[in-house]
This record gives structure tokens, C-alpha cells and sequence, in this order.
């Protein structure tokens, strides 16, 4: 199969009430993009926009981006979802051979609107809808499960933030960069019982875009350093309503990872990947999601955690970038994490720059309390 | 270059989208519906090939793909697998202040959960794997706040 680089990543600093517009956030982004990948407008045939018209307040939402992210004279589609699959179908209109070089942008404003009642709209309104079911307490009754199921304690969640609201501070563009102790968060104010404040991600404001290409078009127009290549992709979705799963069970994320690392030709992931960007939307969800993914057997993230094998300078750093904790654009934040992932396989990630990075995986999170996930490698 | 961009005053310019909808139940939840406004029952369905019963009921297995076309009526009963307090108010969409209890009930006779209130208890003494029966409304309507909440059995 023919291999797809990302040769161009740009991204908005991560914002709450920006004064910039969506359509100002997604030409920063493709502008810096394309300067980033050295090309021009011209060179891209197509754009895969991702964005939600019920946050964004208007439908077909990728119209009124479309001039911003250079779609004017070509061809725009969206998905609508996190920016880990629209990057999926860029790569796929690029295999089809139906298309070129591909601009893959999304964009969020959470501050323009109110999550709680955006995020209750995600709920059957047949059922779960008229209950007032939303992100946060959908995720709660996750974590309570989770905490039940192999007997965690919401201290070892708490760690999570530490670690990457500490991680923040290496982050020029990070929202949340903070030196807080376990304690700090849990005397935090309580949202949803397990969850306090500072187990929660910010509402944020951000666009992010990559500029994907075949790999003869990749090779014509950057050079070796620019190129990060999707070595694999993977995607699984679990039952709709919350009930008809067992909210810590990892099941779809266990499928999905399978056959990116299939594709990606990797056997043992925690020895074979240099680093992570994972789904971190609230603390307790990095250690499920890293059992998901198979760097860790079911119910010990918390265990390797508190070793330190997640740290920057650990065996298995997760979420140097300090994560959608301290940084939270949700339909943005996957494209994001990519971003962060070809940042440091460039060895250009500055102050939180690891050492040896070749190999990366991505994660990014679509629909309440992980129902379906979408697992990237990333490499050199 | 773009220095007047500093000076500019930006403005914000408030809005609000109201746009009313009127959502079709479906044969199988106004089954569901029906049952539970007209006589205060809770069924589920159940799929002919792998066994497992939905509560609320579903149009198909999400493991087979199968019609789930055997229903059981439920006691109603069931046990909490995990709950949380909610501690902040959304007056447009809770429809009861906070704090207030949301839990995950394993339904007696049925394979899923259910999410609904946890009320007539503390909310520091729900605790996962509590005993719970639903309470219901006298007035019912024929939605899922026909079920007024769960309460400790006993
Ligand atoms: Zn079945």
C-alpha cells in the first residue's frame, strides 16, 4: 500500500473567550500549516474540515470555514467528530487515488456556548437526554466504575493532573500550565462525585490543521525532516447508550488499537513506541485508556502510574504536551495530539523535546464516555 | 502590517438558536412507553440468539444484529454498578436541582443498565452494589420520567 506523510502541522495557542472568529482560527492554522510544510494553496486539492454545527451554533459549518481553510476552487467535506478521524478519512481520499495533497483542518470554540447543554444533546432524547445526562456526569458514572471495578482510589486519578498540568509548562501553547499537588486537586471543587475541577479539562478555544500527502507527492515537495509518516490507523466504535456497556470495559479501544498496530507491523506496543498522546478529557480516563491500549494489562494503569512509567522522563512518557488537561478544543484536540506527536518525531518540541522519539501513538476519543475510538502510529 | 489589529475594539455579538422538534418513539420504545404509562410496568426485549435483554428495549441486538422480538416484563428492581453526585446546576436541562444522585442500575431480568435518579437516600450513602427499586410517577406521561427515581429496597 502506498505510504501517507503529514508534511505540515500548524495550530492556534489555546485560548478561552478568543477574540479571533472560527473562520480567523482555521486560516492561522492552515496558514502556519502550509508555511510549516513549505507548499502553497495551490498544491492541495482538497480539504477534510472537522467541526460539530451544534457547538459552532450553525449548520453545515464547514461552508463558512471553507474560504479559511483555502477550500475555495476545490473540494471540502467534513467530518463531524474528533480531529483523529477526519486525519483517517484525509489519508483515505488520499489511498482512493481520487485525490492529492489534502488539507486536514478542525476547529472549536467551547467558550462561545455552553457544553453541559451542547454535550446533553449528544444523549438519545428519546431516553437519556430528558435525565440531563451530559460529558461530565456521563464521565463520572465511567470513573465510578472504573474505581469499583479494580479498586482505585480517586488519589491515583488526582496524579494524572499533576503530571500534566506539570507537563504544561513546556507547552508554549498549553492553557492550564500549573504546579498543583494531589491534594491541590482533590480539595478542588466537586463537580461530579468522583470528579473535581482539576480532574476536569477546560472548556478551550483552538484550530488545528496538517497538510497530508502521497508519498511521491510527499517526497517531491518536503524534505526528509518534514515528514512523519501514518504507519497505521485504527478505529472501533462500542454500543451507543451508556447502559448497554460496561463503562470500564476498554473493548472497542482494545479493537481499534489491534489494527493500527497491525498495520503499523507492531507486536509489543509499550517496547516497540517511543511515547503517547491519549485521550485525557478527564484524569481517570489516561489509565483506562492505556489498558485499552495495551501498554498495560486491565485495571493497572494507576499501578504503572504511580511508578512514574508515564512521566516525561519515564519509560513510557504520556502526554508531555500536558493533554486535554491543560488544553481542551474538542473537536480539535486529536489533530492536535498529532500535531504534538510530528512535533516531537521532528525533534522540534522544544523544552519538552524527548529523546529517541521514532515512533508515536495517537489517540483521540469520539462520542460519550469513549464510545468509539480512533488510534494512530505515527513515525519517522 | 497588521498593527490596527491591537487597537481594535472586538466585539461579541450574543445570540441564541431555539428550533422545536418533534422525535418519532419508534414501535419498540413506545412499547417500552406505553407499558410503563399504562400500566406502570417496565419491560425489556430480549434477542432470540444470544439471550441478551435490553432494558430500555432496542430495535436490534447490538451483538448479533438480531430483532429482539421475545419482551419480559421486569420486577423493576435491580443494583447499582455506579452512580455519581452531581453538584452543579443546569436548570434547562436537570430536572431536578442538584445535588442530586445519577446512577447506572443492573436491572433484575435484563443484561443492561439503566440511568436514572438514585433518590430517597443521601447522597453519601448510595454506594455500588445497593439494592434499588423504581419508584413511579402517579401521573404519567409515557417517557422515561414516568420512572420517578430508584430508591434503597428495604
Ligand atoms: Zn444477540
Amino acid at each position: 500500500m502506498e505510504k501517507v506523510a503529514i508534511i505540515g502541522v500548524g495550530f492556534t495557542k489555546y485560548a478561552q473567550n478568543s477574540p479571533l472568529t472560527f473562520a480567523e482560527m482555521v486560516f492561522e492554522a492552515t496558514t502556519k500549516a502550509l508555511e510549516d510544510a513549505g507548499i502553497t494553496r495551490d498544491e492541495v486539492d482538497n480539504v477534510v474540515s472537522v467541526s460539530s454545527d451544534f457547538w459552532d451554533g450553525r449548520t453545515i459549518s464547514s461552508m463558512a470555514i471553507s474560504d479559511a481553510s483555502g477550500a475555495f476552487g476545490k473540494d471540502i467535506t467534513t467530518v463531524e467528530g474528533d480531529g483523529t478521524f477526519g486525519a483517517l478519512y484525509g489519508m483515505m481520499r488520499i489511498l482512493s487515488g481520487a485525490f492529492g495533497v489534502s488539507i486536514v483542518c478542525a476547529h472549536h470554540k467551547g467558550t462561545e456556548s455552553n457544553m453541559n447543554g451542547i454535550t446533553n444533546c449528544a444523549f438519545d432524547p428519546l431516553v437519556e437526554r430528558k435525565l440531563g445526562l451530559d460529558a461530565v456526569s456521563s464521565a463520572a458514572l465511567q470513573a465510578r466504575r472504573y474505581m469499583s471495578k479494580y479498586g482505585l482510589l480517586e488519589e491515583q486519578f488526582a496524579l494524572v493532573s499533576v503530571k500534566n498540568h506539570g507537563n504544561a509548562k513546556r507547552n508554549p501553547i498549553a492553557l492550564l500550565p500549573m504546579d498543583i499537588t494531589v491534594d491541590d486537586v482533590m480539595n478542588s471543587r466537586k463537580v461530579a462525585d468522583p470528579l473535581k475541577v482539576l480532574d476536569c479539562s477546560p472548556v478551550t478555544d483552538g484550530a488545528c490543521t496538517l497538510i497530508l500527502a502521497a508519498e511521491r507527492q510527499a517526497k517531491k515537495l518536503t524534505t526528509n525532516k518534514k515528514r512523519v509518516w501514518m504507519k497505521g490507523v485504527g478505529h472501533c466504535a462500542d454500543a451507543f447508550r451508556p447502559g448497554d456497556r460496561d463503562l470500564a470495559d476498554t473493548r472497542a479501544l482494545k479493537a481499534a488499537a489491534k489494527r493500527a498496530y497491525d498495520m503499523a507491523g507492531i507486536s509489543d506496543p509499550l517496547n516497540e513506541i517511543d511515547f503517547a498522546e491519549v485521550y485525557d478529557a478527564f484524569s481517570y480516563m489516561e489509565p483506562l485508556w492505556l489498558e485499552g491500549l495495551g501498554i498495560c494489562d486491565d485495571g493497572k494503569g494507576c499501578e504503572y502510574l504511580e511508578r512514574g512509567w508515564f512521566d516525561a522522563g519515564g519509560r513510557f512518557p504520556v502526554n508531555v504536551s500536558g493533554g486535554r488537561l491543560s488544553g481542551h478544543p474538542v473537536q480539535s484536540a486529536g489533530l492536535y495530539a498529532m500535531a504534538e506527536a510530528v512535533l516531537q518525531l521532528r525533534g522540534e518540541a522544544g523544552e519538552r523535546q524527548l529523546d529517541g522519539a521514532e515512533t508515536a501513538l495517537v489517540h483521540g476519543v469520539n462520542g460519550m464516555c469513549g464510545q468509539s475510538h480512533c488510534v494512530w502510529v505515527l513515525g519517522k | 502590517m497588521s498593527d490596527w489589529k491591537n487597537d481594535v475594539e472586538i466585539m461579541v455579538h450574543e445570540g441564541k438558536i431555539s428550533v422545536p422538534y418533534s422525535w418519532t418513539v419508534g414501535s419498540t420504545l413506545s412499547r417500552f412507553y406505553c407499558e410503563l404509562r399504562d400500566n406502570g410496568k417496565i419491560w425489556a426485549n430480549r434477542c432470540p440468539k444470544c439471550g441478551t435483554t435490553f432494558v430500555p428495549p432496542k430495535i436490534k441486538c447490538i451483538n448479533c444484529y438480531e430483532e429482539p422480538h421475545d419482551w419480559v416484563e421486569l420486577p423493576g428492581t435491580g443494583t447499582v454498578e455506579t452512580y455519581t453526585v452531581v453538584r452543579y446546576e443546569e436548570p434547562s436541562m436537570h430536572p431536578r436541582k442538584a445535588p442530586f444522585v445519577y446512577g447506572v442500575i443492573k436491572m433484575d431480568g435484563a443484561d443492561t443498565g439503566m440511568v436514572h435518579f438514585i433518590d430517597e437516600v443521601a447522597p453519601e450513602d448510595v454506594k455500588v452494589g445497593m439494592r434499588v427499586e423504581a419508584v413511579l410517577e402517579d401521573e404519567r406521561e409515557g417517557n422515561i420520567l414516568d420512572i420517578k427515581h430508584f430508591r434503597p429496597i428495604g
